[in-house]
């Protein structure tokens, strides 16, 4: 018989679940649960400065390794403070688990000190919540929240546990199981055939990827099935990097600012092939306009997706990778001389343009700079705005996981934590973030914790002293009225990185810009890179709000 | 200027009835209810009692047959607390036999 409370069960329950590395920020109602933390010899806690960091530092390394990973919250501010970060995983798909105490369990519902209704505040943005009523419930619980969070379509769970029920004695024979991934549901074979029919018979088919195929660990499937079909393969925003960018099969990012050469080419086709993508708004533009002339197959793990924007010919809820294997040995290998020979006219005259490409000090160029200062190994991190479309456009990136940006919330200040997460998580590569001044000022207390960890973690921060994109909308469709977007003073962010205990470098009074970058990112250790911008460069192309991916402006 | 939808007007719609069996816990109504609310679809009756000598609730709801519901029931069937999602034509007794309570 083992007996222990709540609180000690958590923790070992997580140790066998394989938890190595726990963020978060402890307060009252959470504290017997760091007690019992602090006696555990295998997980390691980092201690984040806002619960936001702590959940996005969470979602950094589950998007590195695939898994569901773990934070933590008090209660009340505590938990509010998380949302933002849980919200945020709903909306891309990443498997984590946050952990948050409570009042106990007599207090609830009497506007106790930090109370919030953790449960009901977090109903639609997680996958699944838990309030967890007593300690014995918890051998089923944790199990539970693991396994949910990985099986089918992944997502964030929450379990809420009152601060009596961590510290309540529970005797058991023996701990569960660590909880694995669901088996995911059989599929449709007759679908399978029908797909592979439409494919064979195609003449403008194009492969179109989401992140569900990242997620589902597919993407070298979608690539054989690419070069046996002969499919033009584009990516949307999350699933840059299932294909490498140049492939000769890759036409790049669809949508909003994809290429113009991209969103013509689907345009043109005659068959859309979507797998683990989810058609959003930003990569389709208008739904009615979006492929006019495709029949469309859809294969995604969540069957709440196929039909749900545009009707599938062919919808097969299925393991994106089980299918694409089943898919293989029906699809005829096809070379498609004249469709790839039109793409490829398409692409030279209205290929993505890069002004300044060369030149190091210009947003283009600076993410070509620190793109050949490092290799495939490196991990790339994101904040939200023009920096972020700019680096999705120019990066050239070539492998899954290897890009970590929030793409479905669009949250300002997950590039920084998150890239702490991917460190935490894989400490052997380089991990950058491109930010931007207004990105970085979100979450900008988590460089203490980046200086304090060491990790090796370097922050671009292209710097327009502007909220760029906002910036940008006001140009182009307020009719100039600039608003709310420029900052009044310029901040030293050099002096910020040092008073935070880390290396500040000033690109702009650097002579040579590109040999400081080789210096500064093969250099191990936090560092942030600071590298002014002009406000003037917008985002090109650019599908205007509401428009038809066809009628992009500039570019 | 942009375009902003107009309510479905439901009233035109035919109704459907749909019988939930859930998992019998304090949240489960918030997580359903939530996903109507959300949507703005209506939700016209509603009704909840434990099965007996089971863990588990029926849940039945009178809706609106709108172009919506197919999604509806995709949702539904995706909360972890909602075991299974049966569908049945507006003329179900269930609520017939509950209106002399509505009068
Ligand atoms: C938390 C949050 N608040 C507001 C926004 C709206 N928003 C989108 S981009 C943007 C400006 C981003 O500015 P900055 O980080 O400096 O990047 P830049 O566009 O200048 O590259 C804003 C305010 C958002 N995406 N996230």
């Amino acid at each position: 018989m083992l007996q222990m409370t709540g609180a000690e069960l958590i923790v070992r329950l997580l140790e066998r679940q394989g938890v190595r590395t726990i963020a978060g920020i402890p307060g009252g109602a959470i504290l017997p649960l760091y007690d019992a933390l602090s006696g555990s010899t295998t997980i390691r806690h980092v201690l984040a400065r806002h619960e936001q960091g702590a959940g996005f530092m969470a979602q950094g390394m589950s998007r590195v390794s695939g898994r569901p990973e773990v934070c933590f919250a008090s209660s009340g501010p505590g938990a509010t403070n998380l949302v933002t970060a849980i919200a945020d995983a709903k909306l891309d798909s990443i498997p984590m688990v946050a952990i948050t105490g409570q009042v106990p369990l007599s207090m609830i519902g009497t506007d106790a000190f930090q109370e919030v209704d953790t449960y009901g505040l977090t109903i639609p943005i997680t996958k699944h919540n838990f309030l967890v009523r007593s300690a014995r419930d918890l051998l089923t619980v944790i199990p539970a929240a693991f396994r949910i969070a990985m099986s089918g379509r992944p997502g964030p769970v929450l379990v809420d546990v009152p601060k009596d029920v961590q510290n309540q004695l529970v005797a058991f024979e023996a701990y569960p199981e660590p909880a694995e991934r669901e088996a995911p549901p059989p599929f449709d074979l007759t679908a399978i055939d029908a797909a592979a029919r439409m494919i064979n018979e195609a003449e403008r088919p194009v492969l179109y990827l989401g992140g569900g195929v990242v997620h589902g660990g597919a993407s070298q499937q979608a690539v054989t099935l690419a070069e046996q079909a002969g499919l033009p393969t584009t990516m949307t925003l999350m699933a840059l990097g299932a294909m490498p960018i140049d492939h000769p099969l890759s036409i790049g990012m669809l949508g909003m600012h994809g290429a113009r050469y991209t969103n013509f080419v689907l345009e043109e086709a005659d068959l859309l092939i979507c797998v683990g993508a989810r058609f959003d708004d930003r990569a389709i533009g208008k739904a009615a306009q979006f492929c006019p002339n495709a029949k469309i197959i859809h294969i995604d793990i969540d069957s709440s997706e196929i039909h749900k924007i545009k009707r599938a010919h062919v919808g097969i809820q299925a393991d994106v990778a089980a299918a694409l294997e089943a898919l293989l040995p029906r699809v005829k290998v096809q070379l498609r001389k004249r469709w790839l020979s039109h793409v490829a006219g398409l692409k030279t005259r209205f290929p993505l343009q890069m002004p300044g490409a060369e030149d190091p000090r210009s947003h283009y160029g600076l993410i070509h700079a620190v793109a050949a200062a490092l290799d495939d190994e490196a991990i790339i991190t994101t904040d939200v705005g023009q920096h972020q479309m700019w680096v999705a456009q120019a990066y050239p990136f070539r492998r899954p996981r290897q890009w970590l940006t929030s793409g479905g919330l669009g949250t300002m200040g997950f590039g920084m934590p998150a890239a702490l997460g991917a460190a935490l998580a894989e400490p052997e590569r380089t991990v950058v973030c491109f930010s931007g001044d207004g990105s970085l000022q979100m979450n900008i207390q988590e460089l203490a914790t980046l200086a304090e960890e060491g990790l090796n973690v370097k922050i671009v921060l292209m710097n327009n002293n502007s909220l760029g994109l906002v910036y940008q909308q006001q140009s182009l469709f307020y009719g100039k009225r600039v608003f709310a977007s420029r900052y009044g003073r310029p901040l030293d962010f050099v002096a910020i990185a040092e008073g935070f205990g880390m290396r500040g470098v000033d690109l702009d009074a650097s002579e040579n810009p590109r040999a400081t970058l080789a210096e500064v990112l093969n250099e191990p250790g936090p560092c942030l890179i600071h590298a002014s911008i002009d406000r003037e460069n917008f985002v090109y192309p650019m599908v205007p709000p509401g428009g038809a991916n066809t009628e992009m402006i500039g570019g | 200027m942009e375009h902003v939808a107009d309510p479905l007007p439901q009233a035109a719609f035919a109704k459907a009835v749909l019988e939930l069996e859930v998992s019998n816990h304090a949240g489960v109504m918030s997580h359903i209810c939530g996903l109507f609310a959300r949507r703005a679809f209506n939700v016209e009756g509603i009704l909840c009692m434990p099965i007996v000598g089971s863990d588990a609730s029926r849940i039945w709801l009178l809706v609106f047959e709108d172009q919506r519901l197919e999604q509806m029931l995709l949702q539904l069937e995706k909360l972890i607390d909602v075991r299974s999602v049966r569908r049945h034509g507006a003329g179900h007794e269930v609520f017939e036999r509950l209106e002399a309570f509505f009068h």
